[in-house]
């Protein structure tokens, strides 16, 4: 049996419209072999959840360039833990300051990457911390 | 003009004398032949491929006047001031003004920007440029659920007239020229802007400026979406008809490649886009059938983006105006040459700029803003160092409108008009960046416009493809970023960065609040409705507006309406 493909989300959470970031990993993702699922701009954290719960994934990517990843990406952990899927990998990505990296840590994000991440690095990340789930 | 001066007995052209050309012949292949000999040596650095734009365009090693041997000079070049306007609009060029130094501003709260716009135009600034948060760029209040977060952090938080009269606080808005980077809500914003004028006592026909008022880049590249395309064209063209009649120095559309460019297209893409935009726009004011072409096109302004790729942007400017002075003349048979001159502002590239070793950027916007110079353009922002992390602290900030300044009085850029037309490449490459705009161009054409283009995902295809092959050159060594995948340091530097307090998201609420408080409800209420049932009837939105903003209605109120009447357009997630 072939293996089961990794399900992969990438989310932009608010009202940012800076997408060139997330559409470019979606892409890269597809090539990876996941199956990419994006959300388009300006999600917010209830119809990601839900989308996630609905999808099945085993990843969810939040983006965010606008400075609101303070706020949005622990609502949408936060809103997971609540609908009992915290046990899906998110990892964040956008113009994200040092001081703020163990913020979202504790909001039970697993990765930050920020600009200058290649794109390699990121599915070395995703090869070795994530497996399609059950 | 003299045409024959240009011709040869047969009717062709003689840019070159049949002598030089044949000359020129000779020693080329003495060049090539020497060229191999030293290549088989000591092989090239690189490929032939990597040599090449940083939007992909291949270049030669050496331009001749082979590569141009088919200009026509008076056709193709010609002075400034005289189609097809390639060497610039302005007769005089720099030496009667300089471009405008507008540096795009906007944070926190109305009273923080207000501060900001006072220091610049203290520093010599000579036009405001608005920045708006995202709530507002939206058509969302400050208290709107999914405003949670982002007040003030990307730009101005405005709410209702009472922000605006405070961001306004102090600028004659009779003498200084304002842009205002805001699409969706346009018609609400500018109703505010004609509104401060009247409370300051200045008629509309006095107050100059530019709203962006794009919204086909928008859903092409920058997302800052509302309702569908068609309604949302239908809007601009209400702009573009009350703009003509009571505010005849308001540049009603900046019609924008920026975004396009930002969202990882290539240069000629940029180009081809842009003005397809500028022409949707033009056509859809002309099936109206209330403006001839010559009313409203002299109004029309661009704006593009600056790259680091020097000659790349120089010649899609120089291209851009002449591709525009063809499609007005052509296109539209424009009788006034008003129509036919392609104005714009440039901005320097942020997705140029690089997080890691910041303070590099300000050479890289010193050397795309002088491309944008020697590119002709009317109006300049450079950005700040710092702006890859944050919005631009004082310090950055004035870095980089000292860099405007640098180039216009140190460095004798100004001194001449396009100092590099007859450049072997420069018109090569000019000439070949209008001739791939144009092929997009067509390709549109044929898909029935713009509208149909997007709809069916074009444009924005495109678009990602492009960025996803620069990022895997990045990624691959084969394009550079100095400091991000060459000459990379283990050191971090440390800038300081502006922060936007999480503070003032409560105190604009309130505010917010405090107006809705005191405002006349019934009044607000039936401005409103009057909007509604304009929007209903097909009537122009623009008094309506006017009147709403002065019942103290808020954009997102009048956004609502908006959304009602024509329907929520969603991001279909193209990638």
């Amino acid at each position: 049996m072939a293996e089961k493909r990794l399900r992969v989300m990438v989310a932009k959470p608010g009202l940012d419209g800076h997408d060139r970031g997330a559409r470019v990993l979606a892409r890269c993702f597809r090539d990876a072999g996941y199956e990419v699922i994006y959300t388009g701009c300006h999600q917010t954290p209830e119809q990601i959840v839900s989308a996630v719960i609905q999808e099945d994934v085993d990843l969810l990517g939040l983006s965010c360039l606008s400075g609101a990843h303070r706020y949005l990406y622990p609502a949408v952990t936060k809103l997971m833990k609540e609908k009992g899927v915290d046990d899906i990998t998110v990892i964040g990505g956008g113009i994200i300051p040092d001081q703020d990296f163990q913020l979202l840590y504790d909001a039970g994000l697993k990765a930050i990457f920020t600009p200058g991440a290649t794109l390699e690095s990121i599915i070395d990340w995703i090869n070795t911390n994530v497996k399609p789930r059950n | 003009m003299n045409l024959s001066e240009f011709t040869d007995k047969e009717g062709g052209n003689v840019y070159f004398a049949k002598e030089v050309l044949e000359s020129s012949s000779k020693m080329r292949q003495k060049w090539e032949d020497e060229v191999k000999k030293l290549v088989s040596k000591w092989p090239d650095q690189k490929p032939d491929a990597q040599w090449s734009t940083v939007s992909d365009l291949p270049i030669k090693r050496l331009y001749t006047p082979d590569d141009i041997k088919d200009m026509d000079f008076a056709r193709d070049i010609s002075y400034p001031g005289q189609y097809p306007y390639t060497r610039g609009n302005q007769v005089t060029g720099y030496r009667g003004k300089y471009w405008t130094f507008r540096m795009f501003s906007g944070m926190g709260d109305a009273a923080t920007t207000n501060a900001r716009w006072h220091l610049l135009l203290k520093e010599g600034q000579t036009g405001l440029s608005t920045a708006f948060d995202f709530p507002t760029l939206m058509g969302y209040d400050t208290d709107s659920p999914k405003a949670r977060g982002e007040c003030g952090k990307c730009g101005v938080a405005i709410d209702t007239l009472e922000d605006f009269l405070v961001l306004t606080k102090g600028v004659p808005l009779d003498k200084i020229t304002t842009s205002m980077t805001i699409n969706p809500p346009a018609t609400a914003l500018w109703a505010m802007y004609c509104a401060a004028a009247e409370i300051q006592g200045i008629p509309l026909t006095k107050i100059g400026g530019t709203i962006q008022n794009d919204m086909l880049k928008e859903f092409i590249a920058q997302k800052t979406l509302m309702c569908p395309p068609d309604p949302s064209v239908k809007l601009i063209s209400d702009t573009v008809e009350f703009g003509t009649l009571k505010v005849p120095k308001w540049n009603t559309i900046s019609i924008s490649g920026y975004h396009i460019r930002e969202a990882g297209s290539t240069a000629v893409q940029e180009l081809a886009f842009t003005l397809r935009d500028g022409m949707e726009y033009v056509e859809d004011v002309l099936r109206r059938k209330k403006l001839d072409i010559d009313s409203f096109a002299p109004r029309l302004s661009f704006f593009f983006n600056s790259h680091i790729d020097f000659f790349e942007e120089i010649c899609k400017m120089r291209a851009a105006r002449r591709i525009w002075a063809k499609a007005m003349t052509e296109r539209y048979k424009s009788k006034d040459e008003r129509s036919w001159w392609m104005r714009f502002h440039t901005q320097t590239a942020g997705c140029s700029l690089t997080a890691q070793q910041p303070y590099n950027n300000v050479v890289r916007t010193a050397t795309e803003a002088l491309a944008a110079v020697l590119g002709g353009t009317q109006s300049l922002h450079t950005n700040s160092l710092d702006e890859v992390w944050c919005l631009p602290s004082d310090f950055a900030v004035q870095i980089a409108l000292r860099t405007q300044q640098l180039i216009a009085e140190e460095t004798g850029a100004a001194n001449t008009i396009d100092p590099l037309a007859g450049s072997y490449f420069v018109e090569a490459l000019t000439n070949e960046m209008e001739k791939q705009a144009w092929e997009y161009i067509h390709k549109i054409d044929e898909m029935g416009g713009m509208v149909a283009a997007i709809e069916k995902g074009f444009p924005q295809l495109e678009i990602s493809d492009a960025a996803y092959k620069f990022q895997r050159q990045i990624d691959a060594g084969e394009k550079i970023m100095v400091g991000v995948n060459k000459y990379v340091s283990t050191e971090k530097e440390s800038i300081p960065f502006l922060e936007i307090d999480d503070r003032i998201e409560t105190e604009q609420i309130e505010r917010l609040n405090a107006v809705r408080r005191k405002r006349d409800g019934k009044a607000a209420k039936k401005c409103l409705d009057d909007l509604k049932a304009a929007c209903k009837k097909g009537e122009n939105v623009m008094p309506y507006c006017i009147e709403a903003v002065k019942a103290l209605c808020s954009v997102q109120e009048i956004c609502d309406v908006y959304r009602e009447v024509y329907g929520e357009y969603r991001d279909p997630g193209l990638y």
